[in-house]
């Protein structure tokens, strides 16, 4: 369970203090059997692909090792700029600020590789009629000042949720799906209204939403599970929601999806730079498409 | 002649050993303060400079990573941590010194023993696995049972914290009603007190400091927990109207956001400065343990 997060995360900050204490290296560590070690930390959304990366990676060259931890996006990009991980995943793009500090302490500019596509899903009761919505209601549902609080105001009549409440399900702050769902919905210029339920994984928010028949709440599309209930979404208000699917995100008509991120230190080189060019190639592609994911639009080639 | 091994080696092993004794009891306190120092450290640049203490503590809003304008305000987080603590005490504290009393006054020798051993087992289960049922057990049958339309709510985690709250009180507790001297007990029986005038009348008067260390220490366990109650108050920042609003606790805080923040962040050094806030708490409640300690002892002696 991603319970297991807060664990890692302080496993991390403890890491941090070490990294900080005596110099760290960037590039691959070797194991005690001399293999080679690749530390790749961060999205909370990747870490289910990261995981079948690295064990799909294991049978195509048994002598490196990939370390996968999750945490979201925000601690693998505090990983990559404190120095102690080979390759931060991310579902967000590393801002500005960020890429100044890691190429700061790394002495380069990190490397970006759009891995491929996530649509992000939100998700309701099974229970909760409504049959779709748009960006504008999840506005008002989720920003600050939102005038949506309950179902009926939605024109939902959601007999399952006695309270007729709207629960919002969110997710912490270290999540680049947070994040993304933050710029997609609200823009640059709205604060997401306080009080939210967060919860600290992608799985986490699909069986909460699962379990509580007034909530709504978003997650990426590969988690989809029994009790919950994928909404077709639309830009604007009465226009027809677009399901997320693979096709949809693929050709940009499903609204909100992103592109999944791979950052290494500089351009990488030796074993990182393999592995980065094999999550890339065919066979790393259709990984990410059993998972759940779309492949990148560049990839593959 | 082993003796005369023994009593030469004396004078080297004993110094020795008491050497090793100080060094163990000074260590616990320099580690202590070291700790506390090391905290302090790291939230210092930003409680001297640019925090603003008034908004610290008065504002709810809560929104570290914002992109229009950080905000720091833990007025909400304070009230998760104080509304969750208060039911847990409400819940555990009658629970822990009943179960304390019985346990001392009441109950046969042989289910004294069981009982002990099944309450403490209790404190022995790990914080995750009483957040895990708090989160899936508890959570849909708050739902069904309150109506309310989320169940990992204040009343989960209140309730969740008493279990976990429970064996403390009853160890503790059961100490201080073991130390009143037998003395007192025969008195009253000899004067024809019943069993129950015999708790009531003297027992709790004379075990008063002890019991309320009990329950301090319970207090002390509840403001300081943060897996179980990360998992089962919904993590939500909202001042609470209701037991069954979500919550969002100090210590959830600092365990959720704490990966995320760069090192040297004002982000980073915010959860440091409620990290020191938490242990101002938790040594104000121990000090306050102590000092009811004391005067157990000091009446006893008196």
């Amino acid at each position: 369970m991603s319970w297991v997060r807060p664990v890692l995360v302080v496993g991390i900050a403890v890491g941090t203090l070490a990294s900080a204490a005596c110099s760290s290296s960037s590039s691959p560590t070797s194991d005690s059997a001399g293999g080679v070690v690749i530390r790749l930390t961060g999205s909370d959304t990747m870490v289910n692909l990261n995981q079948a990366w690295a064990e799909n990676y294991k049978k195509v060259k048994p002598e490196v090792s990939v370390q996968i931890a999750g945490g979201g996006s925000g601690v693998g990009i505090a990983g990559l700029i404190d120095g102690i991980l080979d390759i931060a995943a991310s579902s967000r793009e590393m801002e500005a600020e960020e890429i100044a500090r890691a190429t700061k302490t790394a002495g380069a500019e990190p490397k970006e590789f759009v891995v491929g596509l996530d649509a992000l899903a939100v998700y309701v009761h099974e229970g909760n009629p409504v049959q779709s919505i748009s960006l504008e209601e999840l506005a008002e549902i989720y920003g600050e000042g939102g005038q949506l609080v309950k179902w009926s105001q939605a024109g939902v009549k959601n007999t399952a949720c006695t309270g007729d409440e709207i629960i919002r399900v969110s997710r912490q702050n270290n999540s680049g799906t947070y994040v993304y769902f933050r710029e997609a919905v609200l823009g640059t210029t709205r604060e997401l209204r306080l009080g939210s339920i967060d919860q600290s994984g992608s799985k986490d928010v699909v069986a909460l939403v699962s379990r509580t028949p007034c909530a709504i709440g978003y997650s990426g599309m590969a988690y989809a599970a029994p009790g919950v209930r994928a909404l077709p979404i639309s830009k604007k208000k009465g226009e027809p929601g677009v399901a997320p699917m693979l096709q949809s995100a693929l050709d940009g008509t499903y609204p909100i999806s992103r592109p999944l991120y791979l950052y290494s230190h500089g351009t990488p080189t030796g074993p990182v730079k393999e592995f980065i060019d094999w999550t890339l190639s065919a066979a790393g592609q259709q990984i990410l498409q059993d998972v759940g994911y779309v492949p990148a639009p560049a990839a593959g080639q | 002649m082993r003796h005369a091994v023994v009593s030469r080696l004396t004078p080297l092993v004993e110094p020795l050993v008491e050497g090793l004794i100080r060094l163990c009891g000074w260590s616990a306190i320099f580690f202590v303060f070291a700790i506390f120092f090391f905290v302090f450290r790291e939230g210092a640049p930003l409680l001297v400079g640019t925090l603003d203490l008034g908004e610290f503590f008065t504002s709810v809003n809560w929104r570290p990573d914002s992109r229009i304008q950080a905000q720091y305000g833990i007025l909400a987080l304070l009230a998760g941590t104080a509304s969750v603590t208060a039911l847990a005490m409400i819940l555990s504290v009658p629970a822990g010194l009943g179960a304390a009393i019985f346990v001392s006054e009441f109950c046969a020798p042989r289910v004294r023993e069981t009982l002990k051993i099944v309450i403490e087992l209790l404190a022995a289960i790990p914080s995750v696995v009483w957040g895990f049922i708090g989160y899936m057990v508890l959570n849909p049958l708050l739902i069904s049972a309150t109506g309310a339309p989320i169940g990992i709510n204040i009343l989960n985690g209140g309730i969740i914290l008493a279990l976990m709250s429970v064996p403390i009180i009853m160890s503790v507790g059961e100490d201080a009603l073991k130390a009143v001297p037998d003395t007192y007990r025969e008195a009253a029986l000899a004067l024809g007190a019943s069993r129950w005038q015999l708790v009531y009348r003297v027992l709790l008067p004379a075990a008063k400091n002890g019991l309320l260390a009990a329950a301090l220490l319970g207090i002390g366990r509840s403001v300081g927990e943060t897996m179980a109650v990360l998992m089962a108050t919904g993590h939500s920042v909202q001042i609470p109207h209701s037991l069954l609003d979500p919550v969002r606790t100090l210590t959830a805080t600092i365990a959720a956001e704490l990966g995320e923040t760069v090192e040297g962040g004002d982000h980073y050094r915010v959860l440091f400065v409620i990290g020191t806030l938490l242990m101002l708490m938790a040594f104000a409640v121990n000090l306050a343990a102590d000092l009811a300690v004391k005067g157990v002892r000091g009446k006893q002696n008196g």
